[in-house]
C-alpha cells in the first residue's frame, strides 16, 4: 500500500477494481454508470424480443384470414408485445439508462443520492421482467387482455393475468424507486454553484419525469392490486357481477397511464435538447421555456386521462373538458419543437449520426403529435377510436419519439460510455433505413384506420389488404435497419477507434471529463457554467 | 489492492437526502391509499344508504381501541427518537419495544374483528356476500381490502422497527447517527396516519 492516498490516478469505471470481480462486479455494482449499462443490456434484449413479436403479428396480418397463427395466439402476442414494450422498454428506457449514467455527471455529482437503492431498483426490475416473460409460458396460457388489462374481461379470463399484473406492479415499484432516487439526487447532489437554472436540460427533463413516476405510479399500483384481489378473493371492485364498476377501472388505469406516456417522452425531449445545440454549436433557444415546459407537461399531463375514454360512457361535460385540457397539454410540447427548430436557425449544422437521429425524431414526433390532436377532439376520436389509426399514432409517438430518441442518445453518448467511436457512415445508413422502414410500417395504418380497420383483430376485410401488405414490408425493412444499427454499435463499442474526451465539441459537463469517465466522474476540478450551452 | 476511492463512495452519507427520500416514499404510500379513498368516495356517493347500514355493523369500540393503541405507539416511537438524540440508548430500546407491543395489540384486535366477520360467513367470495345488496357488498369489499392492506403495512412497519431495534442494540444507530431510527419512526407515523383516515371512513361516518 502506498501512502499517497490523495493522488488519484485515472482508471476508467469499466476497468476499476472494486470489491468484486468478473460478473459480480457488475450485478452487484453500485456505480450509477455500471447500473446504467445493466439496464441498457436488459432493456435492449427485451426490445428485440418485443420487436420480433411485433413482426410476427405483422406476418399474420399480411393477408386476411388465418395466416400463420390462431386468433388466440394473436391475442397473446399483442398483449405480451404491449406489456414488454410499455412496462419493460419505454417506461424505464431513457431515464434508467441515460438518466442513470448522465444525470449525476451533468449536475457535477459523483453518483446518485442512493447508490444501493439504485442497484436494488435494477434487481426489482429484472425480477418483474422475469415474471412478465414467465406469464407467457404458464399452463393457463399467455394473458390475452392487451396491456391495458381492462375489466371485467381481465377479472374473468382464464389466462395468466395475475402473474402479468403482478409483474407490472413490481415493475412500477422499481420505477417509483428510480424516480425517488433521481429527485433526491437533483435536490441534494448538484455541484456547488450549480443552481436549478444552471442545470442542462436533460436533467430538467429527468427531474420532471421523476415527479410523474413518483406521483402517478402508486395509482396504477393500487389499481393492479385491486384487480389481483378481485381475481384471487372475489373482492368486487370492477366486475359488475360482484357489484363493481368496469368504467372505474378505466379511469384509475388512465390516471396513471396517460402521465406514463410523459414518463416515456419527456426524457426523450431532454435528449434531443442536448443534441440539437451541440450539433448546431449554438446556445439553446429559450432555455427557461424548455425547462418549465417540462414541468408544465408533467403537471397538466395528470388532468387529461379522460381522452382515452370518450366512448366508454362519460358525461358530455367531462368529454369536452378533457378535450380542452388535451389541447392545452399539446402547447408545451409544441413549444419544445419550436425551440429546437429556432436553435438550428443560423447554426453551423453538423450532420453527424446523433443529429440525424434527432432530426428523424422531430419529424416523427410532429406526425405523432398532430395526429394526437385528431384523437383529442371528441368528434374525430369517436370515428377512429380502436382502429389502427390509434396503433399508428402511438407508434409514431413512442417508437418514432422515444425509440428514435434512444437511438439518438446512444449515438451521442456511446463515445463517452465506452470510450470508443462507431462507424459514422453505417450509423447514418442505419438511420435512413429505419426511417424509411418506420414510415412504411406505420403510415399506411393511419389510412386503413380512417377507413375502419379495427385494432387488435387478427383478421380483416379484403379491402385493407394493400395497406397491411405495405405495412408488413415496412416492418421487415425496419427490423433489418435495427439489426444493422445494433451490429454497428456493438462493433464500435468493442473495437472502434478510441474516442477523445469531447468528440462533438459539446459544452456540457460530461465532455469535460475523460472518456470513459472514472469511478467518481470528477477527479479534477471542473467549471460550472452559468449557461450550460455557451457556444460562441 | 483496494483504492481509497471506493470506500469513499460506499461510506457516502447524507442525512438530509435520506430524510427527503423517506418523505417522498411516504407520499407514494399516501397516494396508494389515496387511490382507495377515491374509490371509496365514489361508491359511497353512489350508494349512501347501503354504506350507512353496512357501517353500523362494525364495532366502533374495537375501532376506537385500535385508534388509541396506534396513537399511543406513535407517541412511544417519537419518544424513542428523542431518547436516542439525548443518547439514552436503554430508554430508546425500551420505547421501541413498547411500540412493537402496541402494534401486536392492534393486530390481535384486528384478528378478532375479522374473525367474527368470518364466523358470520362474511368474507370475500362467501355465499353470504353474494346475497348482499350492491352497496353493502362494495362496502365490505372495501372494508376487507383497505383494512387488509393497512394491516400489511403494520407488519412491514414492525419488521422495519425490529431491524432498527437490533441496530440500536449493536450500536450502528447511535446518538450522532440516527436517521434510520428517524425514518423508521416516520414510516410508523404514516401507518398511524392512514388508520386515522380509515377509522372515521369505515366506522364513524354513518
Ligand atoms: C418502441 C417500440 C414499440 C413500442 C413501444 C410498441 C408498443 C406497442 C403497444 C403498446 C401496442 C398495443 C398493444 C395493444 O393494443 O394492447 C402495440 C401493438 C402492436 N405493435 Fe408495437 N411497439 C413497438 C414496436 C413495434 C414494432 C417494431 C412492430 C413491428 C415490426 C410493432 C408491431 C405492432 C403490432 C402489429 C401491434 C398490434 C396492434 C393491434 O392490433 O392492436 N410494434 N405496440
Ligand atoms: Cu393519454
Amino acid at each position: 500500500m502506498s501512502n499517497e492516498v490523495n493522488k488519484i490516478e485515472y482508471v476508467s469505471y469499466l476497468e476499476h477494481q472494486g470489491r468484486f470481480k468478473g460478473l459480480k462486479s457488475w450485478i452487484f455494482a453500485t456505480d450509477h454508470k455500471r447500473i446504467a449499462l445493466l439496464y441498457m443490456y436488459a432493456i435492449a434484449a427485451f426490445f428485440f424480443i418485443g420487436a420480433l413479436l411485433g413482426l410476427l403479428m405483422r406476418f399474420e396480418l399480411i393477408a386476411p384470414g388465418e395466416t400463420i397463427m390462431k386468433a388466440q395466439t394473436y391475442n397473446g402476442l399483442f398483449t405480451v408485445h404491449g406489456v414488454i414494450m410499455i412496462f419493460m422498454v419505454v417506461i424505464p428506457g431513457l431515464s434508467a439508462v441515460f438518466g442513470n449514467f448522465f444525470l449525476p455527471i451533468l449536475i457535477g455529482a459523483k453518483d446518485v443520492a442512493f447508490p444501493r437503492l439504485n442497484l436494488f431498483s435494477w434487481w426489482i426490475f429484472v425480477f418483474g421482467s422475469v415474471l412478465a416473460v414467465a406469464s407467457q409460458f404458464l399452463k393457463s396460457g399467455p394473458p390475452d387482455t392487451g396491456w391495458t388489462f381492462y375489466a371485467p374481461y381481465s377479472t374473468t379470463t382464464g389466462t395468466s393475468v395475475i402473474i402479468a399484473t403482478t409483474a407490472a406492479f413490481i415493475l412500477g415499484f422499481s420505477s417509483i424507486l428510480t424516480g425517488l432516487n433521481f429527485l433526491v439526487t437533483v435536490h441534494q447532489m448538484r455541484a456547488p454553484g450549480m443552481k436549478f437554472f444552471n442545470m442542462p436540460l436533460f436533467p430538467w427533463a429527468i427531474y420532471a419525469t421523476a415527479w410523474i413516476q413518483l406521483l402517478a405510479t402508486p395509482i396504477v399500483g393500487i389499481t393492479l392490486l385491486m384487480l389481483i384481489a378481485e381475481r384471487l378473493f372475489g373482492i368486487g371492485f370492477f366486475d359488475p357481477n360482484l357489484g363493481g364498476d368496469p368504467v372505474l377501472f378505466q379511469h384509475l388505469f388512465w390516471i396513471y397511464s396517460h402521465p406514463a406516456v410523459y414518463i416515456m417522452i419527456l426524457p426523450a425531449m431532454g435528449v434531443i435538447t442536448e443534441i440539437v445545440p451541440t450539433f448546431c454549436q449554438r446556445k439553446v433557444y429559450g432555455y427557461k421555456a424548455i425547462a418549465l415546459s417540462s414541468l408544465a407537461i408533467a403537471g397538466v399531463g395528470f388532468l387529461v386521462w379522460g381522452h382515452h375514454m370518450y366512448t366508454s360512457g362519460m358525461s358530455e361535460n367531462a368529454r369536452w373538458f378533457f378535450s380542452l385540457l388535451t389541447f392545452i397539454v399539446a402547447v408545451p410540447s409544441a413549444i419544445k419543437v419550436f425551440n429546437w427548430i429556432s436553435t438550428m436557425y443560423k447554426g453551423s449544422i453538423d450532420l453527424k449520426p446523433p443529429f440525424l437521429f434527432a432530426l428523424a425524431f422531430i419529424f416523427l414526433f410532429i406526425i405523432g403529435g398532430t395526429t394526437g390532436l385528431i384523437l383529442g377532439s371528441v368528434a374525430t376520436n369517436i370515428q377512429v377510436h380502436d382502429t389502427s389509426f390509434i396503433v399508428a399514432h402511438f407508434h409514431y409517438i413512442i417508437f418514432g419519439g422515444m425509440g428514435f430518441a434512444f437511438f439518438a442518445a446512444i449515438h451521442y453518448w456511446l463515445p463517452k460510455m465506452y470510450g470508443r467511436l462507431y462507424n459514422f457512415r453505417r450509423a447514418n445508413i442505419a438511420c435512413i433505413i429505419m426511417f424509411i422502414g418506420f414510415n412504411t410500417l406505420y403510415f399506411p395504418q393511419f389510412v386503413i384506420g380512417i377507413q375502419g380497420m379495427p385494432r387488435r383483430y387478427f383478421d380483416y376485410l379484403p379491402q385493407f389488404q394493400t395497406g397491411h401488405m405495405i405495412s408488413t414490408i415496412g416492418g421487415v425493412i425496419l427490423i433489418f435497419g435495427l439489426f444493422y444499427m445494433l451490429i454497428n454499435l456493438i462493433k464500435g463499442a468493442r473495437k472502434g477507434p478510441k474516442a477523445p474526451a469531447n468528440p462533438w465539441n459539446g459544452s456540457t459537463l460530461e465532455w469535460q471529463i475523460p472518456s470513459p469517465p472514472s469511478l467518481e466522474n470528477f477527479d479534477e476540478p471542473f467549471e460550472v457554467k452559468a449557461n450550460p450551452y455557451d457556444y460562441k | 489492492m483496494m483504492s481509497e476511492k471506493v470506500t469513499h463512495i460506499e461510506e457516502h452519507r447524507d442525512d438530509a437526502a435520506s430524510k427527503l427520500g423517506m418523505w417522498l416514499f411516504i407520499f407514494t404510500e399516501l397516494l396508494l391509499f389515496g387511490g382507495l379513498f377515491l374509490v371509496y368516495s365514489i361508491y359511497r356517493a353512489q350508494y349512501p344508504a347501503n354504506f350507512h347500514e353496512a357501517s353500523l355493523e362494525l364495532s366502533v369500540t374495537i375501532g376506537a381501541v385500535n385508534t388509541i393503541v396506534l396513537l399511543f405507539s406513535s407517541m412511544t416511537i417519537a419518544m424513542a427518537l428523542t431518547a436516542m438524540q439525548k443518547n439514552n440508548k436503554k430508554l430508546a430500546l425500551r420505547l421501541i419495544l413498547v411500540t412493537l407491543l402496541m402494534a401486536l395489540v392492534f393486530l390481535v384486535n384486528k384478528y378478532f374483528e375479522w374473525g367474527a366477520k368470518f364466523h358470520h360467513g362474511l368474507y370475500p367470495g362467501s355465499d353470504l356476500m353474494a346475497l348482499l345488496e350492491r352497496g353493502h357488498l362494495l362496502y365490505f369489499s372495501l372494508y376487507f381490502f383497505m383494512t387488509g392492506l393497512h394491516a400489511f403495512h403494520i407488519i412491514v412497519g414492525m419488521i422495519l422497527l425490529i431491524v432498527v431495534y437490533f441496530k440500536v442494540k449493536n450500536g450502528s444507530i447511535h446518538f450522532e447517527k440516527y436517521f434510520l431510527l428517524e425514518n423508521g419512526a416516520l414510516y410508523w407515523h404514516l401507518v398511524d396516519l392512514i388508520w386515522i383516515f380509515l377509522f372515521p371512513l369505515m366506522y364513524l361516518i354513518t
